[in-house]
């Protein structure tokens, strides 16, 4: 009964999003495929940091060898855009178990800033090899190369039903996961790690697992964000994307599987809302950081399962 | 020009770049080696710093060196203000747990950044030096402001040293730094102690700015480098430790000269941000700390 | 008894900073046995059941377990060879559930039967009434009751306690030593305790340790007779 109870309401989440597809005004429906495909990336950081507490201030670089891993594929290797999907996906796996690797010697305020820094050579390395990346100008994607199969990523229907697609996939595998003996291990590693240990826990084992997990969401949401938008650019690995998905977990709720989806959504928009009256919507994110953490730092979803559903996953 | 000039010239340049590195790691070395808060919105206390060194330029009469010492004295309070104030409303309400405290410190480098963009413009804005006369050398002139900078900086760093060891206000943070709460067991105001010293950091990001903004203008997104570079000579230098610090300050500013005057600037930083990342992966002492406890 | 010996220690050092720690102890245990280790404070303890564990890696010497050297193993494989640690300062997942703390001990070894196997290291402890209370909210005495259900759970063939009876009160503690004597012969249990009642009244064998170097070991009836004990510790 719990587990069907928590099934329901991700179908029923999946549902709505359907009905979207025919009943949403074409402004809404561009932006949710945009939120849907930008969701993917952050359930990925949620993977990371809601469930293993990996507080990862670098995920702009799994996002953008999903990016480039797609883009470049496309443009150097003539990859039709369902292997580039894949190639990107695969290249944010790669991606985090290189930085895995190294990173995870450390802990804590050295992570984050082993992540920054790692993100940061990355973000520069797209400039610098410009040869190869199109640097500052970034890779414009045609429209020829963007069809899978079939399917026309630059038709907005189509893309609104690929992006449902692989959010769905997503989203179910992200419930399966923390609802499987390895998610409660992650979230064991994230509640004490010691402790962990000393049940015969690998800690870097388990952390290293969960970040190439982490990392093949964020290559495909990258990989997804750059074909079904046709650009590849340096911009979208800068460090304001490594911000991007920690906003949204903490919005919506570390640690939950809804919450990366439901943090998306209302940043989105209120970005978008505060855009509309201001030019200043980079303060509408700084002072969302900053009232999160102060007030409420479990996230809407958290505070809901704190309070009211414990069985949310 | 001859290879050996062009290396004086990159020296001398580096030695800028490193005296104004030094004075804007030293504030965010002083902040983690006391709070032991990692402080990413530094960058954006530079560039205000600098943004109003240039409202300060327009707005007092009179000559450029009036309003330079006028903005050199009134920005670097301005600044410590709003940085003790964001201490007082948010990081002491976290309690400086370090991983909510670094959130907090972005969402500050977003809101001050924006809050430039607004008040202050997209434009890069000069700000003039208050003299400009040059020392003509055998092989080229060179901007006699860039030396006084040199100089005032190395005097700032002096000042810093001497108030951290010589006097009572350096001994009480010092307290504070080796133990929070034995230092509020004896009676020291633990909460103004850290407003104090990150107000101070602050300060001196923002002083650090007002001396080089008439050499690099004013821009509102100018608080990125400088944020990187203090990260990489605090890091490289050994967290908290203020000696390490200056060594490494003048290690990355003058290898930053000479760097960048002989290769693309790029992959100088790009190599810098990895040997910062591989520093505290493989020695999180620093190359020049011993470990710290 | 057949002394079968479990774990074998020779030489075992660990100086911290020119402190020495633990200093080349030569130690044994045997399989079922109880056994307790004792010592002023400082004298090591900690430290050396920290190299028994692999918390702390063993500067020189060797340790064997059960036929089989463990010396370089990491921690988290002691664990899983069947090494289990209770902690001197209780180490919970505060912010789970009870069941699911035990569960994650349960699951660590591979059991097939997580819920069954589960109820029943509770139900050892007397716990079982709690399961779905979260973990941080239980009383001291029951957190450290829910330490060592994790250690049972883990079904170890050594099960390492650091000072278990620490700020219990008189009648917890009588329900641990039941606990204890319940555990062997099955596996062994190794004790770092402070209170001289409980380790007369539970350990077969005690070690004793001083200034990180083997001061004696022996029956209880040994060790209260053992002149170099009473005067490092026993006596004052």
């Amino acid at each position: 009964m719990k587990a069907d109870r928590a099934l329901v309401l991700h179908l029923a989440v999946l549902a709505a999003l359907l009905l979207a597809h025919f009943l949403a005004p074409a402004y809404h429906h561009a932006n949710l495929a945009r939120i849907m495909v930008l969701s993917i990336y952050a359930m990925g950081y949620n993977i990371a940091f809601g469930y293993t507490g990996l507080l990862s201030l670098g995920h702009a670089l799994l996002f953008g060898a999903g990016l480039y891993g797609a883009g470049m594929g496309v443009m150097h290797l003539g990859l039709p855009a369902g292997p580039g999907l894949v190639a990107g996906t695969f290249a944010g796996g790669l991606m985090a178990l290189a930085v895995g690797v190294l990173a995870l010697r450390t802990t804590g305020v050295a992570f984050m800033i082993v992540t920054l820094m790692f993100a940061q050579a990355g973000y520069l390395a797209i400039l610098y090899f410009g040869q190869w990346t199109r640097g500052d100008e970034g890779i414009v994607i045609t429209r020829a190369a963007r069809a899978i199969g079939p399917i026309d990523l630059s038709d907005d229907a189509s893309r609104y039903l690929v992006a449902l697609t692989l959010f769905a996939a997503a989203l179910l595998v992200n419930l399966a996961l923390a609802r499987s003996s390895w998610g409660r291990v992650m979230v064991a590693m994230r509640e004490n790690e010691e402790r962990s240990r000393m049940l015969g826990y690998n800690p870097f084992a388990v952390k290293l697992a969960a970040l190439v997990v982490s990392g093949l969401y964020a290559g495909l949401g990258g990989a997804a964000y750059g074909l079904m938008f046709g650009y590849v650019g340096a911009s979208l690995a800068s460090v304001q994307y490594s911000i991007l998905p920690l906003l949204y977990v903490l919005l919506g709720g570390a640690g939950t599987v809804l919450g990366p989806f439901l943090g998306a959504l209302l940043m989105f928009y209120i970005i978008d809302y505060a855009s509309s009256l201001t030019d200043a919507h980079q303060f509408v994110t700084g002072a969302a950081l900053v009232l999160l953490v102060l007030f409420a730092p479990r996230g809407i979803l958290g505070a809901i399962r704190a309070k009211a559903a414990t069985w949310l996953p | 020009m001859d290879f050996g000039p062009f290396l004086l010239l990159a020296l001398m340049e580096g030695l800028v770049t490193a005296a104004v590195l030094a004075l804007t790691a030293s504030g965010l070395s002083l902040v983690f080696g006391i709070m032991r808060v990692v402080n990413v919105a530094h960058g954006e206390f530079f560039m205000l710093g600098a943004v109003l060194a240039w409202f300060v330029s327009v707005s007092v009469p009179g000559p450029a060196p009036v309003a330079f010492a006028v903005a050199l004295l009134v920005c670097p309070l301005i600044v410590g203000a709003i940085a003790a104030l964001a201490d007082i409303l948010v990081l002491k309400r976290l309690n400086y747990a370090p991983e909510p405290t670094i959130v907090a410190t972005i969402g500050l480098l977003y809101i001050l950044q924006q809050a430039a963009l607004s008040f202050f413009g997209p434009d890069a804005r000069p700000v003039p030096a208050p003299f400009s006369f040059r020392i003509q050398l055998p092989w080229f002139g060179y901007a006699g402001y860039k030396l006084v900078v040199v100089a005032a900086a190395g005097l700032l760093l002096l000042a810093v040293w001497l108030i951290l060891t010589r006097t009572r206000a350096g001994l009480i943070m010092r307290a504070t730094q080796q133990d929070r709460d034995t230092a509020r067991a004896f009676g020291i105001n633990v909460d103004r102690v850290y407003a104090g010293v990150f107000a101070m950091g602050a300060g001196l990001a923002a002083v650090a700015a007002v001396l080089i903004v008439p050499i690099r203008q004013a821009h509102y997104l100018m608080g990125g480098d400088p944020l990187l570079l203090s990260f990489i000579v605090v890091i490289i230098g050994g967290l908290g430790s203020l000696r390490g610090t200056l060594v490494a300050a003048l290690l990355i500013g003058l290898s930053d000269g000479v760097i960048s005057t002989f290769f693309a600037p790029t992959l100088a930083k790009i190599l810098a941000t990895l040997l910062v990342a591989m520093v505290l992966v493989f020695r999180p002492q620093g190359l020049f700390g011993k470990r710290a406890p | 008894m057949a002394a079968l010996t479990l774990l074998e220690a020779r030489g075992l050092t660990r100086h911290f900073d020119g402190l020495k720690a633990v200093d080349g102890v030569d130690f044994d245990l045997r399989q079922g046995e109880i056994h307790a280790l004792i010592g002023p404070n400082g004298a090591g303890k900690t430290t050396f059941v920290g190299l028994l564990s692999g918390r702390i890696p063993v500067q020189s010497g060797r340790i064997r377990f059960a036929g089989r050297d463990i010396t370089r193993l990491p921690a988290h494989a002691r664990v899983r060879a069947g090494i289990a640690y209770t902690f001197q300062i209780t180490q919970i997942y505060a912010a789970l559930s009870v069941f699911d703390n035990v569960a994650l001990a349960v699951q660590g070894r591979g059991s097939r039967q997580r819920e069954a196997d589960t109820n029943a290291a509770l139900a050892r402890v007397g716990l079982e009434s709690r399961a779905g209370q979260v973990a941080g909210t239980l009383s001291y005495g029951h957190q450290r009751l829910l330490e060592v259900a994790m250690g049972l759970a883990l079904r170890p063939r050594l099960l390492i306690l650091d000072e278990p009876t620490q700020g219990l009160a008189n009648d917890e503690i009588a329900v641990f030593k039941t606990l204890v004597r319940g555990v062997v012969p099955e596996a062994t249990v190794l004790l770092i305790e402070h209170n001289m009642d409980v380790v007369m009244d539970l350990a077969h064998r005690i070690t004793v340790l001083n200034f990180g170097t083997l001061l004696a070991q022996g029956t209880p009836a040994e060790i209260r007779a053992d002149k170099a004990v009473q005067a490092a510790y026993l006596g004052d």
